[in-house]
């Protein structure tokens, strides 16, 4: 078995990979961490990271470029494998994305991915750095995370499920954004793991342990 | 909230620190990912590696540390000097660079910014603006370490770039780097009120109070500085309690 984080050409996988490999060796069964273009490769993924940087309209023409992606993606959903979207992988999940025009997403969790509102001008943007991290819901993926727990964050759109119910966590920035989404075994973090040192490297291991 | 952030930069040269923290425990000082760990595991938010490498031929050295340290930080790294193109971009990004930080370049084709934002996204196209006084209220943007004038005001500039996609604003005063006599104040003021991204401040760090001034009198959303912590003067958990105590929100 294998966890398979999917390269459709977004920006930079490798501190990704070795974040998952790190984790992954410490993992029940130590998985081998594939990172792969071919929709085949899900078919033995025990776990599937659908990373993302840039904007959402570029990452979600890169996923549909990779032959039967899309479609293995959303039957490896269905069928109830456990799937990780970081940042823009996390906002392709929603029903629509505004940056750019609007733009079809996965539709995986209803919702929509909007501009950071940004307080009459207040905040700068990117929201980027490290901010804190608050769980509003259980998840086996989120425990250990107190409340207050910091994680690296640099996004300009936030999303927002259409149920409020599927926001795990939020982080304040001008006022609640979500921070971690999710539906049954679809799981989002807007921040970054990979990036986020210790808290993050746990978030993997928990993910990678997680059977939904 | 969003905390303000301490980014320790290393100078690389041909793959090798420039300036190095001297611990007695390390193994090779010159070593950049030596340093990463030792910041890593001190507690800096970020890290900024600045290739300062004369020869494009070199160049492959820093490729390397970058992916190295990229294998054992788990943190954001910066990487900046010598990007001239989006193919320089692509590489370092591959290599494991979050962000990349361009200057010259940027001088000599404002446009370059923009194309690297379009393909890469803002929140990995960094401009570095070494700026220098020129009268009361003006500064002026340098480029080659501050040798070359180009008759651009910095504030001016700074605008331009982030509406051409730039993520983050690295703001160096040619006046104070390397004096230790704090940040330009007036500088990255005018800068931080001019611009919606985030802006760095880095050059003349010599105490902590500079810190705390950078983001507090400043406006900088994070501060960087070299040599207080190559030499060890202070660590960068120092540098956090003592920016904390003065009432900056920092990542404990």
């Amino acid at each position: 078995m294998t966890v398979a984080i999917v390269d459709y050409g977004s920006g930079n996988l490798r501190s990704a990979a070795k974040a998952f490999e790190r984790a992954a060796a410490d993992a029940p069964g130590r998985p081998r961490v594939e990172v792969t273009a071919d929709a085949a490769a899900l078919t033995r993924a025990r776990h599937i990271v659908l990373p993302g940087v840039g904007a959402f309209v570029d990452c979600m023409t890169g996923l549909s470029r990779l032959p039967g992606m899309v479609e293995a993606l959303r039957e490896r959903a269905e069928a109830g494998v456990p799937l990780l979207g970081i940042c823009v992988g996390m906002q392709l999940m929603a029903t629509t994305g505004e940056e750019h025009g609007v733009h079809a997403g996965l539709g995986w969790v209803p919702g929509r991915v909007v501009p950071i509102p940004s307080a009459g001008g207040e905040l700068r943007i990117p929201h980027m750095g490290w901010n804190e991290v608050e769980p509003c819901r259980e998840h086996p993926v989120l425990a250990g995370i107190a409340s207050g727990t910091h994680a690296y964050f640099v996004h300009s759109y936030t999303m927002v499920p259409d149920d409020p119910g599927d926001v795990l966590a939020v982080t304040d920035y001008g006022g609640r954004i979500s921070a971690v989404i999710g539906r049954d075994n679809v799981l989002g973090t807007q921040f970054h793991p990979e990036k986020s040192q210790r808290v993050g490297l746990a978030l993997i291991s928990r993910f990678l342990a997680w059977r939904p | 909230m969003l905390k303000a952030r301490v980014i320790p930069c290393l100078d690389v040269k041909d793959g090798r620190t420039v300036k190095g923290v001297n611990f007695v425990d390390l193994v090779d000082a010159g070593d950049p990912v030596e340093q990463a760990r030792i910041y890593d595991a001190q507690g800096a938010d970020e890290l900024c590696f600045l290739d300062i490498t004369a020869s494009h031929e070199n160049r492959d050295t820093l490729f390397d540390a970058v992916k190295r340290t990229a294998e054992q930080c788990f943190m954001p790294l910066t990487v900046g000097g010598g990007v001239r193109t989006v193919d320089d971009i692509r590489r370092l990004l591959i290599a494991g660079a979050d962000k990349v930080s361009i200057n010259t370049a940027a001088v000599h084709r404002p446009e370059f910014v923009a194309e690297a934002a379009r393909k890469f996204g803002s929140q990995c196209i960094v401009v570095a603006i070494d700026a220098k006084a020129t009268g009361p209220d003006g500064f002026e943007i340098f480029t080659h370490g501050g040798r070359r004038g180009t008759g651009i005001d910095a504030i001016a500039w700074a605008e331009r770039m982030a509406g051409n996609g730039a993520g983050e604003i690295l703001l160096t005063s040619m006046d104070r780097d390397g004096t230790g006599a704090g940040f330009d104040i007036a500088l990255t003021r005018r800068i931080a009120d001019a611009v919606k991204v985030p802006v760095i401040a880095s050059g003349g760090v010599g105490t902590l109070d500079h810190l705390v001034a950078g983001v507090r009198e400043g406006g900088a959303t994070g501060v960087l500085a070299a040599s207080i912590f190559h030499f060890g003067t202070h660590t960068i958990a120092e540098a956090k309690a003592h920016m904390a105590q003065a009432g900056v929100a920092v990542r404990p």
